[in-house]
């Protein structure tokens, strides 16, 4: 196993309100009423993390957090302030995309334009031409110009140019899938692809599930601060569950598993109370039906809930009975 | 020193495998460019004409009488001037323009930059093919001297360039740039003697214009052209040194402060 992503102490700062902010007009005026002041803001505070060969990465957190501020500091679009980053291999960004396309230009130009800042080969891009636009269902419109696309067009695209490559490491912002209906099923099982061909990823997303279902590590932010980083990516989810309806947030390892304990007994009392109140619903039911319907419906309940209570020869037996 | 060869060189690596990009963007400056005029390319030669034709009537009365080939003298001055402004404003914006990829996608930014400096550089290309059929007109004999031309061009291209990484870096960070640019320019038009001779100045003023790296080309453009000498070997070497000059700024600030433009944007 080698390191591929080394993020070492890594703090970003941005600075609002300084001379090159507000300009010379604002900056004089400022300094004359005396109402200079320079405000430091640090959307990442001293994180620190290590992601080897195959290692799928979600980072949590609510807004702010400064999750996006650290991908564009890994993809090396922003230097950090302090802290290292090592990164092993070609990253492959798949950050808010739609924008940055140039509405004069025809789709195809566009793509060729969008592919050359991705960084492929116009070999690579003449090769594959075809297929992206087959995948975005773009075919009718590769000589209109940019502009006339709906914006779920634009994104099509996008996502589709981003996703015929073969990378090394591969960010996620909120793109898992984009899109709607039966493209939206495309792009989500094409991404599902990529990620499981074994590169190495990084994933920001406000859907815990996938958060669960697709990472190995797990990095929770909050305010530009790392309150964990750890591979036990349920337990953190469970405690980030926790923490978004408590608002509390933990200060140790401690209160993570605490928080995480209270989430499952949370869950285990809501579904406790679920429970009860089906169970409730199917007593009307089988209270107000007729004596045939009712044994019918506790059949069935029974049959998927405890089958092996149930001689299925003679329930048939009865069935065809009733029906018949 | 050694560092600085070690560094160049990756950046010429770097700049080779970006090749694909390279002619992307330029051939997407092309299309902003004349997209939905009907006259095109026509235009980076008409709109020099054009100005040329009004300064021709305007000045021929002031200057023109006394002035060899005064029509060259003025399209030597005007195209210089216009292939200036265009490459140092299209630089000066090159990074703001494209805010929205630079915040998304890790791109080498100074290609931006150089594509709009080959699109103002193919314009200047077009003037200066009118300008030569313009000295046929004006029965001006072809010299193999006129090849030199290339030196002085090839410095102003450098120059433009150190200009425009100059001017982007100062306009990420300070929009008033664009302002005192354009108020700048204006002045520097009048101080690069494009519609008038230097002649009547004292010739300690001569010394002073120069100061001035655009009327060093000019001038250079008409010695070569219009009185047919070739320039001393002191004042290529003026030439070259503001064409070091201005790159290594630019190179300096763009180097410095690129990594902090995204914070801007």
């Amino acid at each position: 196993m080698s390191k591929v992503i080394e993020c070492n102490d890594v703090s970003i700062r941005y600075i609002t309100g300084d001379l090159k902010a507000i300009g010379l007009k604002e900056y004089v005026m400022r300094k004359i009423t005396g109402n200079y002041k320079v405000k430091e803001f640090w959307a990442d505070k001293h994180v620190t993390f290590t992601l080897e060969n195959g290692d799928m990465m979600g980072i949590i957190g609510t807004n702010g957090a400064g999750k996006s501020t650290l991908l564009k500091a890994i993809s090396g679009i922003m230097e950090p302030k302090m802290g290292k980053i090592k990164v092993k291999g070609t990253i492959a960004a798949l950050l808010e995309l739609a924008s940055g396309f140039d509405g004069d230009m025809t789709v195809k130009e566009n793509a060729y334009l969008r592919g050359a800042m991705l960084g492929y080969t116009r070999a690579f891009m003449d090769e594959m031409y075809d297929e992206i636009i087959a995948f975005s269902e773009l075919e009718e419109f590769q000589d209109r110009p940019f502009r006339q696309l709906s914006s779920g067009m634009k994104s099509r695209l996008a996502f589709s140019i981003c996703c015929m490559v073969d990378p090394d490491i591969i960010i996620l912002d909120e793109v898992l899938s984009v899109g709607d209906g039966a493209f939206r099923k495309k792009s989500g099982d094409k991404m599902r692809e990529i990620l499981n061909s074994g590169v190495t990823g990084i994933l920001v997303s406000h859907s815990i599930d996938q958060v669960k279902e697709l990472c190995n590590k797990v990095l929770w932010l909050d305010h530009g601060e790392q309150i964990t980083f750890s591979a036990d990516v349920n337990k953190v989810c469970d405690a980030y569950s926790e923490f978004l309806i408590t608002k509390e947030l933990p200060a140790s390892d401690k209160d993570i598993d605490e928080l995480a304990l209270a989430y499952e007994k949370r869950m285990a009392e809501e579904k406790a109370r679920k429970d009860k109140k089906e169970t409730k619903k199917l007593e009307k039911i089988l209270a107000q039906g007729t004596k045939n319907t009712a044994i019918e419906a506790a059949l069935d309940i029974i049959e998927t809930n405890a089958p092996e209570m149930l001689d299925m020869h003679e329930v048939g037996e009865w069935r065809r009975r009733n029906n018949g | 020193m050694g560092d600085g060869i070690r560094s160049a060189k990756r950046s010429l690596s770097r700049f080779a495998s970006n090749r694909f990009l390279f002619e992307e963007l330029v051939k997407r400056d092309f299309e902003h460019k004349y997209k939905r005029t009907v006259l095109g390319m026509a235009w980076s030669v008409l709109s020099p004409l054009l100005t040329l034709f009004v300064m021709k009537i305007v000045f021929t009365q002031f200057f023109g009488r006394t002035t060899p080939h005064y029509t060259i003298y003025l399209f030597a001055g005007t195209i210089v001037m216009s292939y200036f402004k265009e490459a140092t404003n299209n630089g000066m914006t090159s990074m703001i323009s494209n805010a929205s990829v630079i915040n998304k996608i890790n791109v080498p930014k100074y290609l931006f930059l150089f594509s709009k400096n080959v699109s103002s550089l193919v314009n200047f290309g077009l003037t200066l093919i009118v300008f030569f059929i313009f000295c046929i007109i004006d029965h001006i004999t072809f010299h193999v001297s006129f090849l030199m031309l290339i030196f002085p061009i090839l410095c102003l291209v450098i120059m433009n360039i150190g200009i425009g990484m100059i001017l982007s870096a100062l306009y990420v960070f300070f929009r008033d740039v664009k302002y005192l640019y354009s108020v700048f320019l204006t002045l520097l038009t009048y101080v690069s003697a494009i519609f008038y001779t230097v002649d009547q100045f004292h010739e300690k003023v001569q010394t002073l214009f120069l100061l001035n790296p655009v009327y060093v080309i000019i001038k250079y453009i008409r010695m070569i052209v219009i009185d047919g000498v070739i320039p001393s070997l002191q004042y290529h070497g003026l030439c070259m040194a503001y064409a070091v000059l201005f790159a290594l700024i630019g190179a300096f600030f763009y180097k410095r402060y690129n990594r902090k433009f995204v914070y801007y944007f």
